[in-house]
């Protein structure tokens, strides 16, 4: 890390802290909460999508899980919100070490795991649907109960600072991921798993361990929906549009960078609440948005936002990946 | 409670609805074996053809069996112009990208549709549509048994054409070997664009033959794209015999499955065997090895 690099961080991070001393309104902080949490769970996609390059289409998978893993346990048993997030975090690391167990165990790879991944979410959808301790469609209204020991905040500003540690954490996890062992294998088995195995690279371990940290963070990122909003659905929790959302945040930001989700998660958000504004507040706007950023993405910018601000701090035309 | 009086139409229930996933099978089957890529906006594709048929039906009073011949070139153009205008373009090749590619076009699609034509679900109320027709002991609704028709008489026209006619020569080489089909001189853009739409086509037609018995929504292909996906691979993938087949099996699994256990586990059994398909015999009944 650079000099000029470590002091733009730093500059970021003081005003990220002091943000919601600058906005009293609801609605931004709002907004900001929920590009933190979309930028922390993009991270957790990235790991597993980004560095070990398996694509994930059913994130909520795990998103859901750690959501009514916390939120059951709450209501049924009174489980302290704080503690529900290492319930969360182990819940949604389990279901990815199984999922990931099954798929990678089977060889599975590329379109096929996308498939599966889709699929697995899906079935844990009808399950939340039909099964009577998650409250089934009519979902799960968390009890109201304001005080910082029950994790309920009286304004949007206690929340906001929840949502910027977990997003602070998540670069963290893949700042230390990108410089570790664990991170270079999986780098290689992207550009070419077979090569890798060949070279001695435990790919079944590895892709495993990338899974399992990738539904734990997704898992803590359900945790802290539930208890921000106090309730869930089937829909919300294990429906496609958590899955996209959390993707779509680290394509647009940049595959395998340590700052794309986030720099995704602003974009994407930003570019959907404009669209709400210039065009009404007509449901699936900002959604066709996301869908046609998504495409124009792909075709001109395969690196993603990171991938331009790298060549656009160096200008002298190096080519490597940072 | 099993009485074959109840478990027989069951059983002929199935096997119409599961002809009619053969036909939207059959199209991304036939886009996957040529194009060796995965069709997230199938889906998406099949709610516009249903819209189509629906407001061909309310506003030009067009029977949605004959707008079959409306539906089925204007998908087709649909189909041809996305890949060769948006995906063959946007995807540089990698298989990755056409799946990011083709769930953005899907996610566009689905929701300018939202945007235009609200959440609402409509249906259309065809004179025929309660019509029974007896077979045997069962006793089955006369739109169900057109579909099941038409869907065997259109799968055996796209084998005819795969089969005999130059535009299928072509569509099989470039399958088998693309760089070589290049070579010989044939347009490999202009055949990939080809496939999708023929692949189109047939949702075209699976819209028009659905229509009388089925609802339209902004995500009435979620019913689908899945279930097709289940069937391209428990046939395997880019066999079109595998599609036919598979699809009448989870037809009849669906409707049996949730007469003896209740309607979701119908639903729970489709993903349950995609799942067990992918882990144990991704290449299904007749695929090739998978890539």
């Amino acid at each position: 890390m650079t000099m000029r690099q470590g002091l733009a961080g730093g500059l970021v991070l003081v005003l990220a802290l002091m943000a919601p001393l600058a906005i009293q309104s609801d609605f931004w902080l709002g907004f900001l909460i929920t590009i933190l949490l979309f930028a922390a769970m993009g991270m957790a996609w990235n790991i597993l999508g980004g560095y070990a390059g398996q694509f994930s289409f059913g994130h909520a998978a795990f998103f859901g899980t750690g959501a009514y893993a916390t939120s059951v346990l709450h209501i049924a048993l009174g489980l302290n919100p704080w503690l529900g997030l290492l319930v969360a975090a182990a819940a949604g690391g389990t279901m990815g070490l199984l999922i990931g167990y099954l798929s990678f165990r089977y060889g599975l790879r590329g379109s096929y795991f996308a498939l599966i991944t889709l699929a697995f979410a899906e079935v844990l959808r009808i399950l939340a649907n039909t099964a009577g301790f998650t409250g089934g469609g009519v979902g799960l209204y968390l009890p109201l109960n304001i005080g910082v020991a029950n994790m309920q905040f009286a304004g949007k500003a206690g929340y906001y600072y929840v949502a910027l540690g977990l997003a602070l954490a998540s670069i963290l996890i893949a700042w230390r991921l990108e410089r570790s062992r664990l991170g270079a294998w999986l780098a290689a088995i992207r550009e070419n798993e077979d090569a890798a195995r060949a070279l001695g690279v435990d790919t079944f371990a590895c892709k495993l361990a990338a899974i399992g940290i990738s539904g734990a963070m997704t898992g803590v990122g359900g945790w802290f929906y539930a208890h921000y909003y106090l309730y869930i659905d089937p829909e919300i929790a294990y429906g496609p549009g958590v899955s996209v959302e959390i993707l779509l945040v680290a394509i647009v930001g940049g595959l395998g960078t340590v700052l794309g989700p986030l720099l995704g998660s602003v974009a994407l958000h930003a570019a959907g609440e404009l669209a709400q504004r210039l065009m009404g507040d007509t449901p699936g706007l900002n959604l066709i948005f996301y869908g046609v950023l998504l495409v124009v993405m792909v075709r001109l910018m395969p690196d993603g936002l990171a991938g331009l601000v790298r060549r656009w701090m160096r200008p002298a035309g190096g080519t490597q990946r940072a | 409670m099993l009485d074959p009086v109840i478990l027989l139409p069951a059983a002929i229930n199935g096997l119409t609805m599961g002809a009619v996933y053969a036909l939207v099978a059959l199209g991304l089957t036939l886009i996957y074996g040529v194009l060796h890529i995965i069709n997230f906006a199938h889906g998406s594709l099949l709610m516009v053809g249903l819209y189509g048929a629906f407001f061909l039906y309310q506003a030009g009073g067009i029977d949605p069996y004959l707008s079959l011949v409306l539906l089925v070139p204007a998908l087709f153009g649909l189909g041809y112009i996305l890949q060769w205008g948006v995906i063959g373009r946007a995807s540089h090749g990698s298989d990755q990208n056409v799946l990011l590619v083709t769930l953005g076009v899907s996610i566009v699609i689905e929701n300018l549709a939202l945007y235009f034509f609200t959440g609402d679900t409509r249906t259309i109320e065809a004179p025929y549509a309660f019509e029974m027709v007896d077979i045997a002991v069962a006793r089955v609704p006369l739109p169900r048994l057109v579909a099941f028709g038409a869907a065997l008489a259109i799968a055996a026209l796209l084998w005819l054409l795969m089969a005999k006619t130059d535009l299928g020569r072509a569509i099989r080489a470039v399958a088998k070997e693309r760089q070589g089909a290049r070579l010989v001189g044939i347009d490999v853009d202009h055949i990939f664009a080809m496939s999708f739409g023929i692949g189109t086509a047939c949702v075209g037609a699976a819209a028009a033959l659905l229509l009388p018995m089925f609802y339209v929504s902004p995500h009435v292909g979620h019913v689908f794209v899945l279930v097709a996906f289940t069937v391209v691979v428990l046939g395997g993938m880019g066999s079109f015999i595998g599609a036919l087949l598979g699809g009448l099996i989870i037809g009849v699994t669906e409707s049996l499955g949730g007469l003896i256990f209740g309607e979701t586990f119908g639903q729970l059994a489709i993903f349950l065997i995609f799942i067990a398909i992918l882990l144990f015999r991704p290449t299904g009944f007749f695929g090739g090895r998978p890539s």
